[in-house]
């Protein structure tokens, strides 16, 4: 089966850093994918990459979210890239703090609506149905994910967890065949990261979104991955299963090692 | 209360002023004696005003403290009055009905000059309210605003000089060119954000302003263009008394028209992707909305009130020159929108009754509208950032599923 999304020896410099070196990558439909490496490897890099707020020097990125055409990322920008189907969290965390819970679902809503400015002024049925179906449709998602008790609170007086919840909860409003996440696990506690793994699997398996996943708590990652990749100082070093990965040398070296020490 | 330190702070404070105004307070050349008058008295008068001054000051800034610690650790945020006032019906309706009274009978009741005043702040309303989608709601600090009310007053001057258009079919072409500079004056703009936005836009206000001034061809240069005629009725006649009343009713209707526009606006999918805009640009666009096309709409609907506006102003005055287009202006009418209270429509009302109908009344002290205006803005970001009226947005609020749809989940 085609993957739907296929990163080719994708290249990014700064000056003259390189920051991302020819990595490939591949994720699968229904796959919970796993991108990791100590700070600084260029991980975020990628995914700036992938959703348009960098061009990448080189390098292809193919997205097929039916299986059957490809459609090249390469040069859209990221508003184009999440009506194409990719939306992301951000590793610090960007929510829009001044508005309510639910107005940051809505505007995650926003690129699958369709009223201008002539249906703001005269307010025509239609889009009063749409914006009736968007505040609905908002309150749903934020069931799901958990939230509902917030949905009218300012998202700046959300508890942390609550808030890297609502990042998930607003990029999935885009209706995403594949989610990217930047450190979701981030600050939380232990029953936060319990929480947020289950949340993970359940929009994996129930809402069949795919995920591409940067992580440094190891466990996490290695109880929901499929596949892993391992990149350090912008090179892919690694890719496998959560079990070869934790037996590969070059790995233990780069990265566990460390960890395991700890 | 007052311990040692504190009258040390405010003795320096006062000893620092008396040195600052020394050589305009004190020193005074007479030059029909050819001496100089020193005048000591008033070096005392500006020391102990200043000490007792900053007295003040610090207290009010040591309650505004207090208070804002209240609030950190209350669980509930507080209502602000205003929102309370809005919300409760029993309040919101007399008053609503008691403003309306107010406003029909304004110009019977009171004179011509008052009637004309009103017109003025009535127009600053409207402008207000369009420069707060640019700045309140999109978050794009528009330093050059004035070049749409310029384009929209120029428009009804031109069209009417030369094809002897009359106000009401210019008012809609009015708004129609400030909405197409708008977009042409937004396109280069787009990519800057911040202070290199308003520069840039404060530089493109300011070139308007000198083509209207050097191109005598187009725009007959600085003298202007005199005998504008003022709104027609009807092809009635009005008499000059009867027209100000009429103008006065016409900027009623606009500024209403301004209001119901600009809120609907707000309260829209593109009103909530212009607040989104504001609050995280990257964001943002992470989540699908078009930057570009956001901006754009901001900044082209915002410039169309003020090419209205500006229909209206040169109708109003009857005679305009690019003298009245300068930067002073696009800085009054930003002190609307930021003393008022940035995105919120009913203090932008409050701004510009208070900053053009304070002036006028304060005639006596128009030598110091400047600095009095320095001070207010000063006091209000130390003590009110968020202006007047604040953040009286509706919030989009989730009131529970309907029936049907319950059947179904
Ligand atoms: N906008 C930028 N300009 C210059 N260097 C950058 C930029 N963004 C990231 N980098 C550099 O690229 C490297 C990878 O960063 P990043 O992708 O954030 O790493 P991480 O894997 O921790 O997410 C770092 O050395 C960082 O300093
Ligand atoms: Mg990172």
């Amino acid at each position: 089966m085609e993957p739907i999304l296929e990163v080719k020896e994708l290249t990014k410099d700064f000056g003259g850093l390189r920051a991302l070196d020819r990595i490939d990558l591949k994720v699968h439909r229904g796959q919970i994918v796993a991108l990791i490496g100590p700070n600084g490897a260029g991980k975020t890099t990628f995914f700036n990459c992938i959703t348009g707020i960098y061009q990448p020097t080189k390098g292809e990125m193919l997205i097929s979210p039916g299986g059957k055409e490809k459609k090249s990322l390469n040069g859209l920008k990221p508003n184009h890239v999440t009506k194409s189907g990719l939306a992301r969290t951000f590793q610090n965390i960007r929510l829009f703090q001044n508005m309510t819970v639910l107005e940051n679902v809505m505007i995650g809503r926003h690129c699958r609506m369709h009223a201008g400015i002539p249906g703001a002024v005269f307010r025509n049925p239609a889009t009063m149905r749409e914006e009736k179906q968007v505040v609905e449709d908002s309150y749903r998602l934020l069931e799901k994910i958990g939230l509902e008790q917030y949905v009218n609170e300012y998202a700046k007086n959300l508890p942390y967890g609550a808030q890297r919840r609502l990042e998930i909860a607003r990029a999935m409003a885009t209706e995403p065949f594949m989610l990217l996440l930047d450190e979701p696990a981030a600050g939380m506690n232990v029953k936060e990261t319990k929480e947020l793994d289950d949340l993970i699997v359940q929009i994996c398996h129930q809402e069949k979104i795919s995920i591409l996943l940067i992580e440094h708590d190891m466990k996490l990652v290695m109880s929901l991955s499929d596949l892993i990749y391992v990149v350090d100082y912008g090179k892919k070093i690694a890719e496998g299963t959560p079990e070869e990965i934790k037996n590969n040398p070059d790995v233990i070296k780069a990265y566990l090692g460390e960890e395991v020490d700890a | 209360m007052f311990s040692f330190s504190e009258i040390k702070k405010s003795l320096l404070i006062s000893l620092w002023f008396m040195f600052l105004t020394f050589p305009i307070m004190v020193i005074r050349v007479n030059t029909i004696y050819k001496t100089i008058e020193w005048r000591w008295d008033r070096m005392i008068m500006v020391g102990v005003g200043s000490f007792f001054l900053s007295f003040l000051w610090r207290f009010f800034i040591g309650k505004k403290e207090t208070g804002k610690k209240k609030t950190d650790t209350g669980e509930v945020q507080q209502l602000t009055w205003i929102q309370r006032l809005t919300e409760n019906k029993k309040i919101y309706l007399p008053s609503l009905v008691a403003i309306s009274v107010f406003v029909v009978l304004f110009p019977f009741v009171f004179s011509m000059y008052q009637t004309n005043i009103m017109t003025t702040a009535l127009i600053y309303v409207v402008v207000g309210l369009g420069l707060n989608i640019v700045v309140g709601l999109a978050g794009l600090l528009d330093l050059g605003y004035v070049a749409f009310y310029a384009v929209g007053a120029y428009t009804y001057a031109l069209l009417n000089q030369h094809f002897g258009l009359g106000f009401w079919t210019v008012l809609p072409l009015g708004a129609a060119m400030g909405f197409m500079f708008g977009v042409i004056l937004g396109f280069p703009v787009l990519r800057l954000r911040g202070d290199y936005l308003a520069i840039v836009t404060l530089g493109f206000g300011e070139i308007i302003r000198l083509i209207l001034e050097n191109w005598n061809a187009f725009s007959s240069g600085p003298s202007g263009i005199a005998n504008i005629p003022r709104p027609g009725l009807f092809g009635l006649h009005l008499s000059l008394h009867q027209n100000i009343i009429y103008m006065y009713f016409i900027m009623i209707g606009l500024a209403i028209f301004t209001i119901f526009i600009v809120g609907r606006l707000q309260d829209s999918r593109l009103g909530r992707a212009w607040i989104a805009l504001r609050e995280d640009e990257v964001a943002c666009q992470a989540m699908g909305i078009d930057k570009t096309r956001t901006k754009l709409s901001a900044f082209a609907l915002g410039a169309t009130w003020a090419g209205m506006g500006g229909v209206m102003f040169a109708a109003k005055t009857t005679f305009i020159n690019p003298a009245s287009f300068t930067i002073w202006e696009s800085i009054i009418i930003l002190c609307v929108v930021v003393i008022g209270g940035m995105g919120s429509v009913l203090g932008v009302i409050c701004g510009a009754m208070v900053l053009i109908l304070l002036p006028e009344y304060l005639r006596a002290f128009s030598e110091y509208r400047m600095l009095l205006f320095g001070a207010i803005l000063v006091i209000m970001m130390v003590f009110r950032p968020e202006g007047i009226i604040s953040n009286v947005r509706k919030t989009y609020k989730f009131e529970g599923l309907k029936d049907n749809n319950k059947d179904n989940s």
